[in-house]
């Protein structure tokens, strides 16, 4: 049993309805009970889906427990292919479901109905939402993939994997990465689970080499096709400039291909903008990334390669992908943080006392808390993450937009000197907002409504209280007030935190730069 | 999927037929009740024991993440609890000690039940006793807000029914109001009841634990919301007195149900009238112009909360709506004896649902505006149907006078949004099963 305020990933049965919403000519028929049907509404609302999931539920109810739920499930089963005449269906279980132990798969093989069922088993106490996907698309790969031989001499091509419904910008990232492959020279075959129909994946097997965008889903599809069909796979993953250089020459190699006139000529404007002056400031600020596993192992390539930001903190919430995370971090000198416990990010984020926090959804909210900026650079996915423009995070594009979504949070670098220049002018007052947040600066990132006082107050602070018994003395209080106000807080909460390592009850200009010297870096 | 029209006629004066339905239906869990009841009862915790599903439920309908740390969570449930690798009991003891050691300002802690705890018959009842002696100064009490038992807003009422055997017991006579409302409109009731000279008046569920009702003989209550069975029985055990109305939405809703309680207390026809009638006509000058919009349309309700009955009679009686079909996961007729003939007769009333007949009802009746869930809205519109998703008729105030004209703007503004609109509808084609393979990967 575990405790959960929030959770990063949805059960594996959502999973499996991202590749069902993702699909054309599929269908889900879901034994659950009554309720689950809440998971259409990710679809319908975070994603602004226009159609329903192609899901068709059981929804039993405790009356039905006493009788034939296998007969309901049967039933609904009937009913979805009369009404959706899916080329091929998908059948399982959701948690409650799953304990009753109606066996959908077997039920359904008996059922009679002219067309391919799939039967996937989720074990909803174990795993988790990627998990779910990664499973379902496998089952269906190997159930309809086929090895096929090309003919020796024809142009290079290849599958795209991965890009699922409700995934973190797959809707975009898939347009930049078909972009990059028509450049490189290099035809597409079958995109899947998106857009791909059933009989599409029948015709994986004719393409050169998968091209692996989001591992935590398509990793264990592309590993069976690399050991059955003989097709090697990507294992860059294009998000930031150097990767997609990579992800460019790996292509390249796989197809047989030379992309150095490509890498030559290909420009993003992030290189640029890092080395213009403006970003100077952008050297060393501190850092925390969390998310999947490939958009953190990734984020902390582009700070600290790219932005030359400096990572002081690296994890995941996909213990699946744990590994590869543990090694990026230790190339940052860093412990990744493997964990999908909210509360332990939480913890996690405020003792590493970053500048600039990029995370999840989650991680906003502790961000916000804490008074640190933030962007969000992987799901569990928001309506937000959804915006009407493009906006990509792989490919060159996705670069810019990187550059863009991380330091736009930031105080911009000429501005942030001004203020310390002028910081006792009163357009400079501590309560002014970034000029280029406008007006409203706090609601324009963070539109959710406050927590009520008394829910804030309740909750036991991470940033270390003030002990009844430390004061702060008038000077020390005045010597404060000079320091310019975007790190005010910063340089309270450590003065406190040194004095309190110190047994220091009375704060003075003294303590100040003291605890200045000490945190110095 | 059977469907059977009944045609028998139903206790008391209505006796129209009542479409009853078994198939899919599109209706949340009564753990989403965990979303206001929250809120309302300010030192109350909700521990969801449940699975990863119950958790993303309560984190996708909160709207994701409303506040930074919310009063509730979910406990859970992994292979080794099910395998019996863990006491469940022991590990329900260890996450509330965490969780009250982490909130010591939280006096009431529900254990909740959920489909998986249920069908694995995990006894919540024993560990809320045995947590409730171990923690002084925390009431824990527990109910089940599980989809194979509650729909929706099925989960206040489990919750305000484990509250009912708690409350201490006096016969004195009172007014008890009962139904979670925003406190906006328990204080406006509160004057109104306090101008017609009903000075002892109560609420259920109080805002903060330690002020919870007494209950007895002399008890006599109201009902705020329609959806309210079990806690109404179980009032009715310890001796308190329903006084039948219909709901208090509009101003003919909260007339007649004001005057429920008025008439059973004594009140002269003179006293209730001063006291209500600034309030009525108030409410009848704001609902004109929302009025202007509906009057003429139809609507059709999907089933959510059981607020569908009152709505449509408001709809249909102070906002000139017609109503094609009124869809509702429950019909309580005792509970809505004084609503049902208030009814158009035309109307269709559904109980229960399959999802997919009544969305080809729906499209064959073309209504000009559908209340349903979130879960369908999108699809509707993106058809060309307008609609008001139903999810905020139960998170907004919308009881009482002042609020009546705020009910009929939520209808409303489905209305005005699409007449200032000067953008194409959806060019991409619409399919049952997906979007258009063209508007993917280009």
């Amino acid at each position: 049993m575990q405790l959960t305020l929030w959770t990063y990933e949805g059960p594996p049965h959502v999973g499996a309805m991202r590749i069902a919403a993702a699909m054309e000519g599929l269908h889900y028929v879901l034994h659950a009970p009554q309720g689950d049907t809440y998971a259409d509404l990710l679809f319908t609302m975070i994603e602004r889906r226009n159609s329903r999931p192609p899901v068709t539920y059981t929804t039993f109810q405790a009356r039905d427990l006493g009788g034939d739920t296998a007969e309901l499930f049967k039933t609904s089963l009937r009913d979805a292919y009369e009404r959706f005449q899916p080329e091929a269906m998908l059948v399982g279980a959701s948690c409650t479901a799953e304990l009753i132990q109606d066996d959908p798969g077997g039920l359904a093989a008996t059922s009679g109905l002219p067309i391919p069922i799939i039967a996937v088993e989720l074990p909803a106490y174990q795993k988790k939402e990627n998990w779910g996907a990664a499973e379902t698309l496998y089952q269906l790969i190997r159930r309809f993939a086929v090895k096929l031989e090309r003919a020796p001499g024809s142009p290079p091509r290849c599958n795209i994997l991965g890009p699922t419904a409700l995934g973190f910008r797959h809707r975009d990232d898939i347009k930049e990465v078909r972009a990059l492959l028509a450049r490189i020279g290099v035809a597409v075959n079958v995109m899947a689970p998106l857009g791909a129909r059933p009989s599409d994946l029948a015709r994986l097997g004719d393409a050169d080499f998968n091209v692996v965008l989001y591992p935590e889903i398509a990793g264990q599809a592309a590993a069976w096709m690399q050991r059955n069909l003989g097709q090697p796979q990507t294992r860059c993953v294009p998000i930031g400039v150097g990767a997609t250089r990579d992800f460019i020459a790996e292509v390249a190699g796989l197809a047989g291909l030379d992309a150095s006139a490509l890498l030559a000529e290909e420009t993003s404007r992030l290189p640029w903008y890092s080395r213009s002056v403006d970003s100077t400031y952008l050297t060393g600020k501190r850092v925390f990334i969390f998310g999947d596993a490939t958009h953190a192992v990734a984020a902390a390539r582009v700070a600290s390669e790219e932005l030359g930001f400096q990572v002081v903190g690296l994890g995941t919430y996909s213990r699946e992908q744990a590994r590869d995370v543990r090694e990026a971090a230790k190339a940052h000198g860093l412990e990744a943080l493997i964990s999908d416990d909210y509360l332990e990010v939480e913890a996690a984020i405020a003792a590493a006392q970053p500048e600039l926090v990029l995370g999840t959804q989650m991680e906003r909210h502790v961000a916000k808390r804490l008074g640190v900026p933030c962007a969000v650079i992987s799901a569990p996915v928001h309506v937000q993450d959804f915006p009407a423009r493009n906006s990509p995070q792989m490919g060159f594009e996705g670069a810019n937009v990187l550059f863009d979504t991380w330091v736009h949070p930031l105080m911009m670098g000429l501005e942030e000197h001004l203020i310390g220049m002028f910081r006792e002018d009163f357009e400079f007052h501590p309560e002014a907002a970034p000029s280029h947040l406008g007006h409203a600066a706090t609601a324009i990132p963070e539109r959710v409504p406050e927590p009520a006082p008394a829910e804030l107050s309740s909750v036991p602070s991470l940033v270390v209280e003030l002990p009844a018994q430390m004061v702060w003395s008038a000077d020390g209080e005045k010597e404060l007030k000079k320091i310019p106000f975007f790190v005010r807080g910063k340089a309270k909460r450590n003065t406190e935190r040194f004095a309190e390592m110190n047994g220091i009850r009375t704060i003075t200009v003294e303590t100040l730069y003291d605890a200045k010297a000490h945190f110095s870096r | 999927m059977s469907v059977t029209l009944d045609r028998a006629v139903e206790a008391g004066c209505d006796s129209r037929p009542i479409l009853r339905e078994r198939g899919q239906r599109e209706v949340f869990c009564g753990l989403t009740g965990i979303v206001w009841m929250h809120r309302k009862i300010q030192d109350a915790f909700f521990l969801v024991v449940g699975s990863r599903t119950c958790a993303h439920l309560l984190q996708s309908a909160a709207g994701v993440m409303i506040f930074a740390e919310p009063r509730f969570a979910t406990a859970i449930l992994d292979e080794r609890d099910l395998a019996g690798l863990a006491d469940a009991q022991e590990e329900l003891d260890r996450n509330v000690t965490r969780l009250l050691e982490r909130r010591p300002d939280i006096k009431l802690l529900f254990l909740v039940g959920s489909c998986p705890s249920e069908v694995i018959k995990l006894d919540l009842n024993r560990a809320a006793q045995r947590l409730d002696r171990r923690f002084n100064g925390v009431r824990v009490l527990n109910y089940s807000g599980s989809g194979i038992e509650t729909t929706f807003t099925q989960g206040e009422d489990a919750c305000l029914a484990a509250l009912v055997p708690e409350l201490a017991q006096s016969d004195e006579a009172q007014l008890l109001v009962v139904g979670a409302l925003a406190d906006v409109v328990e204080d406006q009731f509160m004057r109104l009841f306090g101008a017609m000279g009903i000075e002892r008046l109560a609420f259920l569920p109080a805002r903060r634990a330690g002020g919870m009702p007494v209950v007895g003989q002399g008890t006599r209550f109201l009902l705020a919301q329609p959806f309210l069975a079990e806690t109404g029985r179980l009032l009715e055990a310890r001796g308190a007195q329903h006084l039948p109305a219909p709901f208090p939405l509009g101003a003919e809703g909260t007339t007649l149900w004001l005057r429920a309680a008025a008439e059973a207390f004594g009140v002269t026809p003179e006293r209730f009238r001063s006291a209500t009638a600034a309030g009525e006509a108030r409410a009848q000058q704001a609902l004109a112009a929302p009025r202007a919009k509906l009057t003429g349309r139809s609507v059709f309700f999907f089933p959510d909360s059981q607020l569908e009955v009152p709505m449509a009679r408001f709809l249909t009686r102070e906002c000139g709506m017609q109503a094609i079909e009124i869809g509702t996961p429950y019909l309580h007729r005792q509970h809505l004896a004084a609503e049902m003939p208030l009814l158009p007769p035309e109307a269709l009333i559904s109980e229960g649902q399959d999802v997919e007949k009544q969305l080809d009802r729906c499209h064959a009746a073309r209504p000009d505006l559908v209340v349903c869930g979130l879960g369908l809205a999108n699809p509707l519109e993106a058809q060309g149907i307008t609609t008001k998703w139903s999810i905020e008729l139960v998170f907004t105030p919308v009881q009482g006078y002042d609020q009546a004209a705020d009910l009929a703007s939520l209808f409303a503004r489905p209305f005005a949004r699409r007449d200032v609109l000067r953008v194409p509808l959806a060019e991409r084609p619409i399919r049952a099963s997906g979007q258009s393979p063209s508007a993917i990967g280009r």
